[in-house]
């Protein structure tokens, strides 16, 4: 056992790092969670990486991984976190990718998987619905066999950033009549120009609208966007949920958060004295930051463990869960270091650089108050963590 | 980076274990702490047989070449077992400063005591006063021709009416809570104006309350310089909590697979408590605080060579973290089982105990929060 990287480990963060450096657009660095980021900036990196060969390090070689040992993709990770770049979202590469290149067809591989890789094809996950959160087994959107196409009616709900999708998966329910809800679901593609398809946006407590509900009327999709089996949706559903999970625990991002916090920490005062070294307050940082050491750990172990042929098992829960409770903390100490001017609600400040008005507040505290509102969306989502609970109940304890 | 033991280790894991099961049956470990010893002196001999004792020092002393790693196994096993016999006192502590500033006579002398099993060692460092400052000493060693006279009281010091010999901690110069002018000496316990008051811990133990009146010492019972001892203090006990960490990874364990085993036992309601969803989750969080613990005593283990703030840092965030879920785990698993739980008949409780006083041990929760804090 030992913590030391290799020689070759070393070299490969020096490669990583200089590529990082000379191609991560300068106006995304430190992105925090900024309303004023446009769609084109979302994939910016992802097209990068793309061309780099480098957007999916986790998926296996012959789909286009980078065939990276778990200490590599942890490097990966710790330098994107050095700028806080802001990374591919998951929909694509770490959600429906996975689950088309291990249960798709060749010509769904074909057809698909270049467009993840390479960023030019926007994904949006079709899972929730107004009657299906943590049960969501219960859901009722169908998917009517009608000829070569199924006709799917529905509403889901929270669908992430579905206002650029080009593409959604949607679990649809296709046979209502099966002994248990699970089975009797079926995983299927979606092209989101179809007519039918109804994007309305959700305004959230930041003031975004980072989420949607999606309308689904009468929308016709051809049988061959069935991945897998019919009915059998529900198993790629967990697996891509196990998936999503194994990268959910942010670890670099988060350590990277904390130094922000020390950052602001020591321009704050409190009593005359910067806020950092206020015991009360230092105590807290360390607790944390002493949590996401354990962490860090955690999910080296979980990685080292995949490397040795384990796949993303129930242990992800224990990252979700964690990793969650430690960005929520973050945020929340976050917005207590920055004291009174969390409160004004900057979306209705213009605080353009141009300006002649004095600025409001000190920069660091524009996004404090929006992004601890926002982060309350991580102990819910992905399954909430009380799911992660009954999870771990069911698969460890044998409960 | 590897996360992997070596084919070596996963065996001394499996001899430890199966001895542990075979010979530490609850039972069996009952009447031995009940006993007069209040250990097992043939425990400790088949320790030394299979070569626990001699693991983790270097080849050329008699060991075995292990590290702290090894240590870290060692524990975990015991943990399980709830061992009593004093492996961190004499191989981790005792054996600590000798490997890291005994000089050739004294690791001759000692350590292959240590390892053959020969020799028991206690650490006596804490004074009624002192709490968990290693420098706040009141025992005092004053230079006499060419060894030390040394006056003063020692508070609880684990396993020494077991052992041979004693690692003490006095102050030769300075005033009270100075860093420096603390010595460290090896001190035969029976030696003239040792008078030790013996007594059961709470956890199962043996500890004395020892004092030292005008205790005449040679002068190479010296370890390492003179007044100059606070660093290497801290580094054994580092090394210290790392172990301890690692027992508590193994107690936390048991407790919680027998809280889990007891949930799915007992039926209230017509059901066993195991199905209802509040006690669940509160077992998972048990669990996960346990693997947390797993993966904290893992960095501080591979910290314990890293530089001075880099190893404290990683050892106190253990202690913490560790600290928090034994009591977490120890708390809920006696709560979980119910009025069973406060018996003296079930194990669960003994975990508890041990779990409870090892927060406490070479400092607690709040002392190493604060020392991670002055170290940020």
């Amino acid at each position: 056992m030992n913590l030391e990287f290799t020689p070759e480990e070393k070299a490969f963060r020096d490669e990583v790092r200089a590529f990082i450096s000379q191609n991560y657009p300068a106006h995304l660095a430190d992105f925090g969670m900024r309303e004023d980021m446009s769609p084109e900036d979302m994939v910016a990196w992802h097209k990068i990486l793309g061309e780099k060969g480098w957007s999916v390090p986790a998926w296996p070689v012959e789909y286009g991984g980078t065939g990276w040992t778990p200490t590599q993709r942890y490097i990966w990770s710790e330098e994107n976190a050095r700028v806080n770049a802001f990374m591919p979202l998951p929909f694509g590469v770490a959600m429906v990718g996975p689950v088309i290149y291990t249960f798709g067809n060749e010509e769904q591989k074909a057809k698909h998987l270049p467009g993840i890789r390479s960023g030019d094809v926007w994904w949006c996950q079709g899972y929730s619905e107004p009657g299906a959160g943590s049960d969501l087994a219960s859901l009722k959107t169908t998917a009517v066999r009608d000829g070569d196409h199924y006709v799917i009616n529905g509403q889901k709900t929270w669908t992430t950033l579905a206002q650029y999708a080009d593409w959604g998966f949607f679990l649809c329910r296709t046979d209502p009549d099966a002994d248990k809800p699970q089975e009797g679901i079926s995983f299927i593609l979606v092209d989101m120009k179809t007519p039918g398809v109804e994007v309305k946006p959700i305004k959230l407590l930041d003031g975004g609208y980072e989420v949607n509900e999606t309308w689904l009327t009468d929308v016709r999709v051809p049988v061959e966007n069935l991945v897998g089996q019919e009915n059998k949706g529900w198993t790629y559903a967990k697996f891509l949920l196990a998936h999503e999970r194994s990268g959910i625990a942010g670890v670099a991002r988060s350590k990277r958060g904390v130094e922000k916090l020390r950052e602001i920490a020591a321009k704050e005062t409190l009593d005359g004295q910067p806020l950092i070294e206020d015991f009360d307050f230092a105590r807290k940082v360390s607790q944390l930051e002493i949590d996401l050491a354990a962490l860090e750990i955690t999910e080296l172990r979980t990685l080292a463990g995949e490397q040795a042929g384990k796949g993303p098992g129930p242990e992800s829960s224990i990252l979700k869960i964690k990793g969650t409770e430690i960005q929520q903390r973050l945020t929340e100490l976050t917005l207590e270091a920055v004291g009174s001017y969390g409160t004004p609600y900057y979306g209705s400040i213009a605080n353009d650089t141009g300006s002649n008005e004095y600025p409001i507040g000190p920069e660091y505290a524009h996004h404090s108050a929006a992004t601890y509102f926002n982060m309350r969306k991580t102990s819910i989502y992905g399954g909430s963590n009380e799911i992660q609970r009954n999870i771990i109940t069911k698969m460890i304890l044998g409960l | 980076m590897d996360f992997n033991f070596t084919e070596e280790q996963d065996m001394v894991r499996d001899g430890l274990s199966r001895m542990v099961r075979e010979q530490y049956d609850w039972e069996s470990r009952r009447a031995a702490i009940a006993s007069d010893a209040g250990w097992r002196p043939e425990v400790w001999a088949q320790l030394a047989e299979l070569g626990i004792l001699g693991m983790p020092f270097s080849e050329d002393v008699g060991g075995f070449g292990g590290g702290a790693v090894d240590a870290m196994i060692v524990m975990e096993e015991f943990g399980k077992g709830l061992v009593v016999e004093p492996f961190v006192p004499t191989v981790v502590c005792a054996g600590g400063f000798l490997k890291h500033a005994g000089s050739e006579a004294q690791r001759e002398e000692h350590l292959s005591a240590i390892i053959d099993g020969s020799r028991v060692f206690a650490f006596a460092y804490a004074e009624p006063r002192g709490r968990y400052d290693y420098a706040d000493l009141e025992t005092t060693a004053k230079k006499d021709g060419d060894g030390y006279v040394l006056n003063g009281h020692k508070a609880v010091v684990i396993g020494a009416p077991w052992a041979s010999h004693l690692v003490v901690t006095a102050r030769t110069g300075g005033d009270r809570r100075d860093r420096e002018g603390v010595s460290v000496f090896i001190v035969d316990k029976s030696a003239d104006g040792i008078v030790t008051r013996d007594y059961e811990t709470v956890d199962g133990r043996r500890a004395s309350e020892v004092y030292f009146e005008n205790v005449s010492v040679p002068g190479d019972a010296l370890i390492g310089e003179e007044g100059a001892a606070l660093p290497l203090i801290e580094l054994v006990t580092d090394e210290a909590i790392a172990a301890q960490c690692a027992e508590a990874c193994g107690a936390m364990k048991v407790a919680h697979a027998m809280t889990v085993e007891y949930s799915r036992q007992r039926k209230q309601f017509g059901v066993p408590i195991g199905k209802f969803q509040v006690l669940q989750h509160r077992m998972v969080d048990m669990y996960t605080a346990y693997e947390q613990s797993v993966s904290l005593t893992y960095l501080a283990t591979l910290k314990l060579e890293a530089g001075e703030r880099e190893r404290k840092r990683a050892v106190s965030a253990a202690k913490v973290g560790v600290g928090q879920a034994a009591r977490l785990v120890g708390q809920e698993s006696i709560q979980i089982h119910g009025g069973n739980g406060v018996t003296d008949e079930y194990a669960i409780g003994h975990y508890f105990k041990r779990l409870t006083i090892f927060e406490s041990e070479f400092g607690n929760v709040d002392h190493h929060l604060k020392r991670h804090v002055s170290l940020a």
